[in-house]
């Protein structure tokens, strides 16, 4: 079972913020006032987003003078493709002891 | 190797095992039946229930969402802050039981983005599609 991704998944869980990091693997590096203009809420909670973002190591941020441009950082999605392996180890064991017990079983 | 977002976010397992859909059912329904090779469960075939899979290493939120005796049980699967909808099919052939589970996956909040959000998991998809391929 999956143990350590729970931080990314929670991170992608909100729409909002899908929305941004979603942008930023579209369109590259943005300014939060770009990617306020867009995303249908006010500077401040873009800002919030992008900070949960970069938490998570999803988002890397470079100050530029007074402007801080963010990127998206694609490697930090490998646990997906974690996730997927992990899970069908999981069910192909579980397989196996669903077919023991089925011929333990009575009809 | 290429993976495409759904085939990352999708697992399948299925086989073939020489038992009808009816015992196989039983095995899939049946609290002390699922525990004895899933796990600790409360589970109820009725739609809506909600019931929780314990584990040694913590557990697993579950509704039961689909109910069709014999043929396809789902119940949505939550845990480590993944939702996800695990689909049991059962077709009988001429040997047994075609078996077939496929957990789709991450789906947090799917009613939620569908309904609310400028922009759904279809294009989160397509976009994932994009950066896993640059990630070969």
């Amino acid at each position: 079972m999956p143990t350590s991704n729970d931080v990314l998944f929670a991170t992608l869980a909100d729409p909002t913020r899908r929305a941004i990091f979603e942008r930023l693997c579209r369109q590259g590096e943005q300014t939060v006032g770009a990617l306020t203009a867009q995303a249908g809420v006010s500077q401040p909670a873009v800002s919030k987003h992008l900070g949960v973002l970069r938490r998570a190591g999803l988002v890397r941020d470079r100050h530029q003078g007074r402007e801080t441009h963010y990127s998206a950082q694609l490697a930090a999605l490998a646990p997906l493709v974690d996730w997927a392996s992990q899970m069908t180890g999981f069910w192909q064991s579980r397989f196996d002891d669903l077919e023991d017990l089925l011929k333990r079983m009575d009809q | 190797m290429t993976m495409t977002a759904a085939e990352t976010l999708t697992v399948v397992v299925e086989r073939e095992v020489p038992f009808p859909p009816e015992k196989i059912w039983r095995a899939l329904t049946q609290p002390h039946l699922l525990e004895a090779w899933l796990m600790k469960n409360d589970f109820q075939p009725v739609l809506g229930h909600d019931f929780k899979f314990r584990g040694d290493w913590g557990s697993v939120d579950c509704q039961v969402m689909t109910v069709e005796p014999h043929t396809t049980l789902a119940y949505s699967w939550g845990a480590m802050g993944l939702g996800s909808v695990v689909t049991w099919t059962l077709t009988p052939t001429s040997l047994g039981t075609h078996l077939r589970m496929e957990q789709a996956g991450f789906r947090p909040d799917q009613q939620q983005a569908y309904q609310g959000a400028k922009y759904g998991w279809p294009r989160f998809f397509t976009a994932l599609e994009g950066v896993l391929e640059g990630l070969e």
